[in-house]
């Protein structure tokens, strides 16, 4: 089977001003894999994610999304595409059966496909005790896991994560891996924004932006063979000081 | 010792935050207290530094009472909270100004202990500190922190959403005031942050799992852990939580972290087994163990 590209972006640029926060990217990431988007506070990569996700529009260059182009097509990429960050995801004042039917509303499921949909997720994720809970009073792993969930509710073909792990007990932190694993299998792309080094290490192929550019795009093992490092820690002080 | 917990319990409602904590910090220690978010890190060093009175427990800092004394605490030592303590419309230098007038003191008089870190920043001075990236905002917390001299720093999450070159930094900072005699009690939820503290307490849901070096900690891991890897990460994980002499299964960055419950171990076995489920390019090597690790054996 051809493997087939889920984002392709091409010279992919934004300015603001005279400042070049995304200085002509170019990379593709495949159907399925697990794509890690690294760099410093300020290299450009929520710039570039946002023209991704189609909410800013691009300077120049190309790029195509769950086959749409980011220009004319946002509203398409939109619909193809889940998003989850650490900062916001669900809803704290709206219990767990509430977040998913006002997420499934908005993805535009109807009414059956939510319930099957809310059932599944609550036997998957044993949130059958606390479903009529408030979303505030959950453990922040379990947020974690049912914001994930929710933003795959209407079968994205690709979902972004930014800085997803950050902050989480170590063992929760491997159940939503090995959740992200799950996912990719499954033929999700999952893309991952980062700036903590080991959630790099999980991912298929790793860029890392510095300046608005990308220095690097690998997997993480040929980024250490390279750059003769011990750890994506490593490879990005290398990559950062020169 | 410079700080002394004994028994220290805090509740909010019906959540115990901080379940009869004891540990010591000795004088001139770098100590690290380890854990995820909601362990408990910041009713600590909100107990600590007594903007909190515990419901059990008595603690002591520089040899104060931490209720008792708590005006002498407040001039002994100094207090970067999570969240940037700024004056964010105020400047670099006004911040500095700030600190050291209200602890009675001026800028010129302590300069030599915050000299190192302040040149970094000093180009910007005149500098909202609102303005400032999120690296220099870190140097101009520590330096407001430092500038009354305290005998103890407590610093909470300091390197927390800071990226990997201002952490590397940050740490080397923080060697160097301890050379100057001064103790630090510091949270991280980083645990390769671990290895850089004389000694750290691994803390969850409140509790304590363990007070030592980090490199005893690591030695006190009863078992042998292997990386394992094989073309398929998905289906690895699965098959190897099926293989019922697996003691953990935990996904590692790019290899699962294993562990097995005999202590005659035959990695060969485990190999044939994972073929036989159709894996390819199978590895299994036996690898150190991390603060990590340990981490989560203990938290089990």
């Amino acid at each position: 089977m051809k493997q087939t590209n889920v984002i392709k972006a091409e010279g992919l640029t934004k300015m603001f001003g005279d400042f070049t926060a995304v200085n002509a990217i170019t990379f593709e990431v495949k159907k399925g894999e697990i794509f890690g988007f690294l760099g410093a506070n300020g290299a450009g990569k929520t710039t570039a994610m946002k023209m991704l996700i189609g909410i800013l529009t691009p300077t120049s260059g190309d790029a195509q999304v769950a086959g749409f182009d980011v220009y004319t097509n946002h509203d398409n990429i939109k619909k193809n595409i889940g998003y989850m960050s650490q900062k916001f995801a669900l809803y704290d004042d709206l219990t767990v059966k509430e977040n998913i039917t006002f997420f499934g509303g908005i993805y535009g499921l109807t009414r059956e496909q939510i319930k099957e949909k809310r059932c599944q997720l609550v036997e998957e994720l044993g949130l059958k005790d606390v479903v009529n809970e408030l979303v505030s009073s959950l453990p922040l792993g379990w947020k974690q896991k049912l914001a994930f969930s929710v933003a795959l509710l209407h079968e994205p073909k690709i979902i972004f994560l930014d800085e997803p792990t950050g902050g989480v007990d170590p063992i929760t932190r491997r159940q939503f891996w090995e959740m992200i694993y799950k996912t990719a299998h499954n033929g999700t792309t999952v893309f991952v924004t980062t700036h903590y080094m080991d959630e790099a290490e999980y991912c298929d192929r790793v860029s890392i932006m510095v300046d608005g550019k990308i220095e690097a795009l690998d997997s993480p093992k040929k980024l250490k063979e390279h750059f003769n490092a011990a750890s994506m820690n490593d490879v990005f002080l290398k990559l950062a000081r020169g | 010792m410079s700080i002394t917990l004994k028994h220290i319990s805090k509740s909010y409602g019906n959540l115990k935050a901080v379940d009869d904590i004891s540990f010591d910090v000795k004088e001139g220690e770098l100590f690290g207290l380890i854990g995820p978010d909601g362990a408990g890190k910041t009713t600590i060093f909100r107990i600590l530094t007594t903007l909190l009175i515990p419901d059990i427990g008595e603690a002591v800092v520089a040899n104060y009472d931490i209720v008792n004394d708590y005006k002498d605490i407040r001039n002994h030592v100094g207090y970067m909270p999570g969240r940037f303590s700024l004056y964010q419309d105020l400047t670099v230098e006004e911040n500095l100004e700030f600190f050291a007038t209200i602890f009675g003191t001026t800028v010129e008089e302590n300069y030599e202990l915050i000299k190192d870190i302040y040149i970094q920043i000093e180009p910007f001075k005149k500098r909202r500190a609102g303005k400032l990236s999120g690296g220099m905002k870190q140097k101009l917390a520590l330096s407001c922190a430092l500038i009354h001299k305290p005998k103890v720093l407590f610093l909470d999450e300091p390197t927390t959403g800071v990226d990997p070159v201002s952490r590397k930094e940050f740490w080397e900072m923080l060697k160097r005031l301890q050379q100057k005699g001064i103790t630090i009690l510091v949270s991280t939820p980083y645990m390769d942050e671990a290895a850089l503290c004389d000694r750290i307490a691994l803390i969850q849901d409140g509790k304590i799992l363990e007070v030592d070096t980090p490199e005893k900690i690591i030695q006190h891991f009863p078992k042998k852990i292997y990386d394992v890897n094989a073309d398929k990460m998905y289906e690895l994980i699965l098959y190897l939580k099926e293989y019922k002499h697996n003691h953990s299964v935990y996904p590692f960055g790019e290899f699962v972290h294993y562990t097995d419950k005999r202590d005659n171990f035959n990695p060969t076995e485990l190999v044939q087994f994972l073929e036989n489920k159709g894996l390819k390019n199978i590895t299994i090597q036996p690898t150190e163990t991390t603060i990590e690790d340990t981490f989560m054996e203990l938290a089990r």
